[in-house]
């Protein structure tokens, strides 16, 4: 029985760094020019409803340092982007304007911090700057209320999307189920069946 | 626009307004069933873990409707906001027919003989559960409610088996259907329970175990409670008294109907409903007899919002009392981490309990029954679910829930709730529904010692997945705000005494001659467990007494 291993959650085994920061690169930088030659109303990037390709460039980074990939795919490489823009055109119609200024504002921080664009900064950068909102101490100028409420709300979207039902334009694949090893939705009127008939035991 | 009088209207199609319509509906009365909700079938199972009746991130399937049906809610600090039913404070139960019968997680337990009298058990022994609290004795016992006990078992349909249970009241009848087959969970918690001595047993459920009543044994998928049953193995009013009492043609079920009022005359006499259709045309459906069935917070309602000359606070409200002592359950226990894997993906999950600790706790009024949880779907996991000492987010956050998913056991219990006179559901002043109906009001807070017996429960299921060799526990405790949502009663009391309660034993509004109040509303205290089955009994036992006594036309 391979489910006796020592745990409480040690995390022994980085991942190789290259494979996450190529996709990454390779998405922003298009989307990124892109944006930039569209003149001033926001349009939604391709294949998006209401995110711009900057946006969609930076929450991907937002969301990626919450949940990053590692052996198992990380939050952007699940669809959280997409099953966040999805909602901002339906249960979370309320959270438009929310969403705008926290992306340009963590932008601007991020600028202010290093000259560089949020997505542009190195995993530990962003984690540090995550850190400082989640306890209401990033940059005033930036965020009213230190950052508080704007990481709560990615937080929480992030969390529904990477582990939440496939159907809303998240968990890609069923990556996070994959993950923690429990089977996809049954068929109808199937029988109970393993988790280990489905995907191989994970240990 | 007045109909043809019919000899009872019920309102609301929950887990008890079905059941007095079928009581009357098979004694030849003529029936009308309003339900504000739609009718739902198993066709209608969405397996989707962000919109369900337990996780309503993207909003409710069940109802009500996000917009159009707002509440208040005052929290601790006096503070009120308008909410919508997917926000916190609604205190939301499904609106369909079946109520929250159709998604509940469906335990099936009856309440405790000393549930029932309360007072008579602690006064003596434990004062301070009676300061500023309005804890007592219900009208009604144990043994008044047990033939209804056994028929709601048996005409419902539970599976389980108590014979496990020593401190349960007694019985004439077993359970009509086996329990499931125990979970690795089940098992892993029953030896910790007899390594201290306790009594565990399988949790008696209204879920077919077998082939039952012309539908399936439960499939054991993990989309339970909050779902609707995708092969109708889950027993609620909707698949079982309802299209009996449709089958005697007595009975006519209208869905989308909000009722606005109850209409009595000059001589204190109800003579109707007046209520809303789903076009917002107005109706005024006459009846010798009207029932509310419609939950503890809008039975509360619709009889604060039926004022006239004669009951200018509303009916039943001579004495200020329809609304007060709103109460639900206090769940506190513990969560267990193991070193094996305890998950093994046979739902409902919910499997083995303990009622130990209903009774007799050293100090203290009351307490609970334990049992585990059931399943955690992913996103619940994640979103209620985290080892204090892990961070929220990051790659040590994903570690943790890759790992601990599969080894957490929670160990929960709903903790009696000591009434207090002041939470409470008012109508509010200003704020209306869609038709213009002013909204509930929910403003107090917990008793003390409900906070205080919940803390003993929780170190109790601390203790229990100890021995059942967690090698870490953490505690899960309770807030002080008022608590109502799925197992919200209390706000019309049965008694004897028309100066502090509202309804009679047989739930008979006390100066009305043809009103009757049936739902978790009359309970005076709410056991120390999931409430359904007593609300069917009561409905059962109300609906045979006015079926009996009542003079239809």
């Amino acid at each position: 029985m391979p489910g006796r291993r020592a745990i409480l959650y040690d995390l022994v085994k980085p991942k190789k760094g290259g494979a996450g920061l190529k996709r990454r690169t390779f998405l922003a930088g298009p989307a990124a020019a892109a944006a930039a030659a569209c003149g001033r109303k926001p349009a939604p990037a391709y294949g998006y409803r209401f995110l711009t390709a900057d946006e969609v460039e930076t929450l991907g980074a937002w969301v990626d340092t919450l949940i990053p990939p590692d052996e198992d795919p990380g939050a952007r490489e699940a669809g959280v982007v997409h099953y966040i823009d999805i909602q901002l055109t339906r249960w979370f119609r309320k959270h438009r304007e929310d969403y705008r200024k926290a992306l340009a504002s963590i932008n601007r921080w991020a600028a202010a911090r290093a000259r560089q664009r949020f997505a542009a900064l190195p995993p530990q950068a962003r984690e540090e700057m995550l850190a400082l909102m989640e306890r209401g101490e990033a940059g005033r100028d930036f965020f009213p209320d230190g950052g508080k409420a704007a990481f709560e709300m990615v937080l929480a979207h992030a969390m529904q999307g990477f582990y939440g039902n496939p159907r809303h334009g998240g968990n890609r694949g069923y990556a996070s189920w994959k993950m923690i090893g429990v089977p996809p939705l049954p068929v109808r009127g199937r029988q109970h069946y393993t988790a280990q008939e489905t995907y191989p035991e994970k240990s | 626009m007045p109909l043809p009088e019919v000899d009872a209207v019920v309102i609301g199609a929950g887990a008890a307004g079905p059941i007095v319509a079928k009581e009357l509906a098979v004694a030849g009365w003529r029936v009308v069933l309003l339900e504000k909700g739609r009718w739902y079938t198993a066709a209608d199972c969405r397996k989707d873990d962000l919109r369900n009746q337990r996780n309503a991130t993207l909003g409710y399937p069940f109802g009500p409707e996000e917009e159009g049906n707002p509440r208040v809610f005052v929290d601790l600090n006096g503070r009120e906001r308008i909410v919508k039913p997917s926000e916190p404070g609604y205190n939301n139960n499904a609106f369909c027919v079946g109520g929250g019968t159709l998604s509940y997680g469906a335990m099936a337990w009856r309440y405790h003989p000393n549930d029932f009298r309360m007072r008579s058990t602690y006064a003596a022994k434990i004062p301070r559960a009676f300061e500023n609290s309005t804890l007592e004795d219900w009208p009604i016992s144990y043994e008044d409610l047990e033939p209804y006990y056994e028929k709601a078992e048996w005409e419902i349909g539970v599976s389980g088996d108590v014979s496990g249970d020593p401190f349960k009241g007694p019985r004439r009848r077993p359970l009509p259907m086996p329990p499931l087959p125990p979970t690795r969970e089940h098992e892993i918690l029953e030896k910790g329970a007899r390594r201290l001595g306790l009594h565990p047993f399988s949790i008696p459920m209204l879920r077919n175990s077998v082939p039952w009543n012309g539908r399936p044994a439960c499939m054991r998928c993990r989309w339970c409670v909050g779902f609707a049953c995708e092969v109708d193995a889950k027993n609620g009013t909707q698949n079982t008294v309802l299209p009996l009492a449709l089958a005697t043609g007595n009975l006519e079920l209208r869905t989308e109907c909000s009722a606005k009022e109850i209409l009595v005359d000059g001589r204190g006499r109800a003579t109707g409903v007046a209520y809303f259709d789903r076009d917002g045309r107005l109706w005024e459906q006459p009846a010798r007899y009207i029932v509310a069935s419609c939950g503890a917070i809008e039975s509360a309602r619709l009889l604060l919002n039926s004022r006239s000359r004669l009951f200018p606070q509303g009916l039943g409200n001579r004495f200020d009392w329809v609304g007060r002592n709103l109460q639900g359950h206090t769940y506190t226990g513990a969560n267990g981490l193991f070193e094996e894997i305890v998950y093994d993906d046979l739902g409902p999950g919910a499997s083995i309990a303990i009622c130990d600790y209903v009774h007799g706790n050293p100090g203290l009024a009351g307490g609970a029954m334990l049992a585990n949880e059931f399943i955690r779907l992913p996103y619940q996991f994640v979103s209620g679910i985290r080892d204090p000492d892990v961070p929220r987010w990051g790659r040590a956050h994903k570690e943790f829930v890759r790992q601990a998913y599969r080894r957490i056991i929670p160990v929960q219990g709903p903790t009696q709730e000591i009434p207090v006179f002041e939470s409470r559901v008012t109508v509010d002043p200003r704020v209306r529904d869609k038709f213009g109906i002013p909204v509930a009001r929910i403003s107090g807070y917990r008793h003390p010692h409900t906070i205080e017996v919940s803390e003993y429960m929780a170190e109790r299921a601390a203790e229990w997945l100890r021995a059942s060799g967690a090698v870490k526990v953490w505690l899960r405790r309770a807030g002080r705000g008022v608590s109502g949502g799925q197992h919200q009663a209390g706000t019309c009391r049965m008694g004897k005494d028309p100066k502090t309660s509202v309804v009679d034993p047989w739930c008979r509004i006390h100066d009305m001659d043809n009103v009757y109040v049936v739902d978790a509303s009359v309970h005076v205290t709410n056991g120390a467990y999931n409430p359904v089955l007593t609300i069917m009994a009561i409905a059962y036992r109300a609906g045979e007494h006015l079926a009996r006594e009542g003079r239809r036309a």
